[in-house]
């Protein structure tokens, strides 16, 4: 009972990190129709940056001691703006050029952007080669309640929290707004939405925008919990950006309310597979659930079957 | 109002259009048929910006918009009903019309604008609520020419809207076509039914294999032996 308890609280909680990463590759893929391989770049950016620049701002703190409540609002802004910078620039200088070129053109030019900001990011001046430990941006151990044995922390509420905020916002934006609208339009058929006056490239930078800001709130919460951020060509962090575009994939690339479905199903699979099948595999569990998901439902969850316009 | 001069247009190495001319003055509706395949969509596409020509230039209002990206070209008042009507199928017919109005913030007379739309467009009102996929073909189209109103253009492009509709439905149409220009909307029609475009436009050109082949009076052009041969069916 408590091993479930705890299987659904971490589904939650990491569902809620993957689904803030998933949903950047989803809206991106859902404009451009190309994977941006470098999103997951733009996710280290975020805890990187927390972590450099929490360092910088706390390093008189004692040991051990938990920062004052606004340091992680303040370091969430931050990363917000910087990574929203990054991807706003990577989109202008690498991607746009390219609009009119065909797609696999794109999505190695992301590979290629993925692997400079990778080395470009080991740059001594930069974030180096170390890992960076997070200072206590909120209490580690600060239990609000206990069932079973199983510890609901603050922290926990700050991650699920943070992220439905997020989501819900992102939710509002896009079917509530104009500039939703403009988005939805361009993803349903660029040319016709040119037509209707949608301005195609700023809506494209701000979706880029848009989706930087939810990854670098997903890499400010992944440096909350984990506490140690690894450097950025770390092979984790690629594990960790495949995670989430499965994810988008499972819910159905290109639809919103999908990739937080599949967040959190993936995660389940990750968790339910290591609590009551064997913890060494969760990374299989999830290629596996991907590979029966492209056979039985390639659309995903909530994807149509793909029919290709002509 | 609009003058079109020696429009040239290729994709790859084949050209879609060459030395295309033509004028809209201020007022009319003129029509440009042909058969399929002779570059009308094409044509709508260039005055539009969605494609760049090779050669030539388009002049809007003594404004050369040749190199505009097209949704500044709306914002000047010359919206465009595209072929096969290409409303937004999974947003409702409401959404679908306040996209119409992107370019626009004047909220009030929006508003005005919209319900003339509707009144123009009455089985519109009925579904608004709808997702536009679910519409008939003839609701769409209506759709399509309500959302381009909905920009308030001073040159409206209607690019095939009888495409696929049932009779009563495209004599519905073109009184409203009819209407709209009444109103004072100028429009630029491209039609293959040439029998029903020549009946509401005042001028006409004829687009064969991407060149203006006939132009002139569309009752003029209606009568012409050629043209009753070539495009009205008739001996």
């Amino acid at each position: 009972m408590d091993q479930l308890l705890q299987a659904i609280k971490d589904s939650i909680t990491i569902g809620c990190l993957y689904a803030l990463i998933a949903l950047g590759y989803t809206m991106v893929y859902g404009i451009l129709k190309f994977i941006n391989f470098a999103h997951s770049d733009v996710v280290v950016i975020g805890a990187l940056s927390t972590a450099v620049l929490g360092e910088r701002m706390l390093h008189k703190l004692a040991p051990g001691a938990t920062a004052a409540w606004y340091y992680g609002p303040l370091l969430l802004l931050l990363a917000i703006l910087i990574c929203s910078t990054v991807a706003f620039t990577v989109e202008r200088l690498a991607y746009r050029p390219l609009r009119r070129a065909p797609r696999l053109n794109v999505l190695i030019t992301a590979i290629g952007v993925s692997l400079l900001l990778q080395n470009a990011g080991q740059l001594k001046f930069l974030f180096g080669t170390e890992p960076h430990p997070v200072p206590m941006l909120i209490d580690q151990t600060a239990t609000i309640f206990t069932v079973l044995g199983v510890k609901f922390r603050w922290l926990d509420l700050a991650i699920i929290g943070t992220a439905i905020i997020f989501m819900v916002a992102l939710d509002y934006l896009v079917f509530h707004t104009k500039i939703g609208r403009g988005m939805r339009a361009v993803s349903h058929d660029t040319r016709i939405a040119s037509l209707m006056g949608v301005p195609v490239d700023r809506i494209i930078s701000f979706t880029f925008i848009t989706g930087a800001a939810l990854a670098a709130a997903g890499g400010f919460l992944y440096a909350l919990r984990y506490q140690t951020v690894t450097q950025p060509a770390d092979t984790g962090w690629a594990l960790l950006g495949l995670k989430a575009f499965v994810a988008a994939v499972v819910g159905g690339i290109g639809n919103i309310r999908g990739a937080v479905l599949g967040a959190l199903a993936i995660a389940c699979v990750e968790n339910f597979g290591a609590a009551y099948l064997h913890p060494g595999y969760t990374d299989v569990y999830v290629f596996v659930i991907l590979i029966l998901v492209l056979l039985f439902r390639p659309g995903g969850i909530l994807g149509k079957a793909v029919v290709e316009k002509v | 109002m609009l003058e079109v001069r020696s429009l040239a247009v290729k994709y790859g190495a084949i050209q879609a259009l060459h030395d295309v001319s033509l004028k809209v003055e201020k007022g009319e509706i003129v029509t440009l048929i042909g058969s399929n395949g002779a570059g009308k969509t094409t044509t709508l596409r260039t005055i539009s910006g969605l494609i760049r020509p090779a050669a030539g230039s388009i002049v809007y209002e003594g404004k050369d918009i040749t190199r505009l990206a097209p949704h500044e070209i709306v914002k000047l008042g010359l919206a465009q009903s595209p072929e096969g009507r290409g409303v937004f199928p999974q947003m409702t017919v409401e959404e679908n019309l306040s996209l119409g109005a992107y370019t626009r913030s004047d909220h009030a007379q929006i508003a005005k604008d919209r319900e003339h739309a509707l009144s123009l467009f009455p089985r519109l009102r009925e579904r608004l609520t709808q997702l536009a996929g679910t519409l008939s073909g003839g609701e769409q189209q209506m759709l399509a020419m309500a959302r381009a109103l909905l920009a308030k253009p001073k040159l409206l492009l209607l690019d095939e809207p009888s495409l696929g509709l049932a009779p009563q439905i495209v004599q519905t149409i073109f009184k409203i076509i009819r209407d709209i220009n009444a109103e004072g909307t100028t429009i630029l029609l491209v039609e293959q039914n040439a029998h029903m475009a020549l009946k509401v436009a005042h001028r006409a050109y004829v687009l064969e294999v991407g060149r203006i082949t006939m132009q002139g009076d569309a009752k003029e052009l209606a009568a012409s032996d050629d043209v009753r041969k070539a495009y009205l069916g008739g001996h």
